[in-house]
């Protein structure tokens, strides 16, 4: 009991710094030691600059924390043109005094070394630019660019160990970057003076694609996320993809959208749920497209705004393949509910695909996503961060409350209940389009895999493209098994010639029973036409009789007399 | 040929230069308070100024302790740290500027390359 109550204090006291980078936050459990310097180390261009940037800008904009940048590598003027393209005005928070820049410029050239010496004069200018604006936040990049400066290296390093603990002192979070080293996390390991926290930034090329990641080497006295998490930078800054710390605590719907097509509905018990997500997997041409062309064309036709990824066709191509079955995107695209953002999925890295579907989606705020197809995806980065990808686009939709198709174009010869990217596991709803080959004809035919929270049909439908958009059959499933197409048909015909059959039987049946009742009939009246004869003559007998009878009665009274 | 050309212009107009008395040194040495090192400084670019540019020379002590700005103005790292502002170029020394032969090369008073072949000729 003891123990727990004097340690309690103890963790209450490390204090958190909030970044305001998104989801770097959320990684850290809160964000980087408060009053303490942390390394951020990586190799060139890896975004070390936007990191301590973005981290003095939130300070200044939404935490009210002043801050001092000191550039060892650019000057003020440049850094922020260079931020400029990010959202950040650095010469408007400096105006308003909630920002310094000291560009430190150290000319290996214009430096003399005449004796001893050591750091006071950064130490004198860093104290005075954060005693000018209050300053809470420090951010030195890139400090390393001193050892080029100076060449007494044991005098550097006993100043730098004396200005981290100053800055420590200062009360102040510093951000302090420093190039990535061969065999030290730091090129001059500058991580055996900053013992808090230690973050690795990384751009990897993989098949010619760029990723970033981030790692949070070392968190002293916190929890923290382990793994690599991809970030981007674009156009409103850094933001952190923490995959795998996201919550799953999206408000849920239980509305429900139509798909667009009336069986397809009935199957699934009225529609998706708004805000879910929707796999459509198959292979080639088993009418994934249209399929996401008849939801996207529904939900316009509620009002409902759209956005169409499209990584295969062009907006002209879709429109007019579209058109074939009945389904004009044209006038949605027009009145510009619907929006087609057509491109190859080569054009960008993934994080960059995801910053682009992220901004677009911020932008256009719809009802609905389609991504067309996300296989596609595969050919700039491998499953695995597809799938980090898609899990972080599909969080964001979800926490958006928008219902998002995804097509996935499966190969032949695979399982066909397996996905490209193996996303499956992360959609609520799992519609398979195949094929049945038989008697020389391919026909299409769709099953609901799997579908979260509602009742649905287990039965294989028949997708038949029609003028008139996308209609399911029910399968024929006779005693031949299930057909479908012209197998369907002369399994119909079939059935139906039986039915004749059966009735033309019966028919006849009737017919034998009715004549023989009539031949019975005929047979009664015969019968009893015989018996009133027979009784006439009886009666006509027992009349002679009784005359016979007087007539002796009075021939023998004649007698007697 | 174009290598060695160079040097006996540059060198002549440097002496000459020194003997009519035309450079003027303009010196602004900034310290942290009274420090052995600072004081050490002081002694030392106060000798080293009136033994070699006696009359032809300001120099100017600044504690950045009692005037922080001047330390981002000059752009300073180190303390101590003597900057000729004049002649130029602008040079910066940093240090207690006790080793004398380089406060001299950095002052631009000595060559190297003079002071390369002082070496030579001792040899």
């Amino acid at each position: 009991m003891n123990n727990i109550d004097t340690r309690n204090p103890e963790l209450e006291g490390l204090a958190k710094c909030p970044t305001g980078i998104r989801g770097l936050d959320e990684i850290t459990d809160g964000g980087l030691p408060a009053g303490r310097p942390t390394l951020v180390v990586g190799g060139p261009g890896c975004g070390k600059t936007m990191l301590a940037v973005e981290f003095l800008v939130r300070g200044a904009t939404v935490y009210d924390e002043p801050g001092v940048f000191v550039a060892f590598e650019e000057t003020a003027g440049d850094l922020a043109k260079n931020v400029a393209s990010l959202g950040f005005d650095l010469n408007g928070l400096i105006a308003q005094k909630k920002m310094v820049i000291d560009h430190v410029h150290i000319d290996p050239a214009e430096i003399e070394e005449t004796g001893e010496y050591d750091l006071e004069g950064l130490f004198i200018r860093l104290g005075h630019a954060i005693d000018s604006i209050g300053a809470k936040r420090v951010a030195l990049d890139t400090i390393e660019v001193l050892f080029s400066g100076f060449m007494d290296h044991a005098v550097l390093r006993a100043e730098l160990r004396r200005l981290f603990s100053w800055l420590k002192e200062k009360e102040v979070t510093a951000i302090i970057t420093g190039e990535a080293g061969e065999t030290t996390f730091s090129r001059y390991g500058l991580e055996e003076y900053v013992a808090d926290c230690v973050i690795a930034l990384d751009n990897r090329v993989v098949n010619q694609i760029a990723t970033r990641r981030l790692r949070i080497v070392k968190y002293r006295g916190s929890a923290h996320g382990m793994d690599e998490y991809p970030f981007l930078i674009d156009a409103d800054g850094f933001s952190v993809i923490p995959v795998t710390t996201l919550g799953l605590d999206h408000e849920v719907s239980s509305e429900r959208v139509s798909s667009g097509i009336k069986d397809l509905d009935a199957m699934l018990g009225g529609g998706y749920y708004r805000g879910s997500s929707i796999l459509v997997s198959g292979i080639a041409g088993t009418g994934k497209t249209s399929m996401a062309a008849s939801f996207v064309n529904a939900a316009c036709a509620r009002n409902e705004r759209c956005l169409y990824f499209a990584f295969e066709e062009s907006e002209g191509q879709m429109i007019r393949n579209m058109r074939s079955i009945g389904i004009d995107l044209g006038p949605w695209i027009e009145s510009g509910l619907l929006q087609i953002h057509a491109s190859r999925p080569t054009v960008h890295g993934l994080e960059m695909h995801l910053a682009m579907m992220h901004k677009l989606v911020s932008e256009f705020q719809p009802d609905v996503v389609v991504v067309d197809p996300i296989s596609n995806l595969i050919s700039v980065g491998n499953g695995l961060q597809v799938r980090s990808m898609l899990t972080r686009l599909i969080d964001f939709l979800k926490s958006n409350q928008i219902t998002a198709l995804f097509n996935d174009l499966t190969q032949g010869g695979g399982a066909m209940q397996s996905t490209e990217v193996r996303v499956s596991s992360l959609m609520d709803t799992w519609l398979l389009l195949g094929y049945v080959e038989e008697n020389c004809e391919r026909n299409r035919v769709l099953s609901l895999l799997k579908s979260r929270g509602m009742a649905h049909s287990n039965q294989m439908r028949e997708l038949i493209l029609s003028d008139d958009g996308i209609h399911l059959t029910e399968v024929y499933a006779g005693t031949g098994g299930v057909l479908t197409g012209l197998n369907r048909l002369t399994g119909e015909a079939k059935t139906n010639a039986a039915e004749m059959r059966q009735t033309q039987d019966l028919d006849a049946g009737a017919r034998a029973v009715r004549r023989r009742r009539e031949a019975l009939k005929a047979t009664i009246a015969a019968l009893r036409a015989e018996y009133e004869s027979e009784l006439d003559e009886l009666d006509a007998s027992i009349a002679r009789e009784r005359a016979q009878q007087i007539a002796l009665e009075d021939d023998c009274s004649m007698d007697e007399r | 040929m174009p290598e060695k050309k160079p040097e006996e212009p540059v060198e002549a107009f440097e002496k000459a230069a020194t003997e009519r008395g035309q450079r003027y040194y303009v010196l602004r040495l900034c310290v942290t308070g009274i420090t052995p090192r600072s004081v050490s400084a002081i002694e030392n670019i106060r000798k080293l100024c009136e033994d070699n540019l006696k009359g032809y020379y300001e120099l100017e002590v600044v504690d950045l302790y009692q005037d922080p700005s001047v330390a981002a103005e000059e752009g300073i790292i180190a303390a101590p740290t003597l900057i000729k502002k004049n002649p130029a170029p602008k040079r910066k020394l940093v240090g207690d500027l006790s080793d004398v032969e380089r406060v001299l090369i950095g002052l631009g008073i000595h060559h190297k390359e003079t002071l390369r072949r002082k070496v030579h000729d001792e040899e």
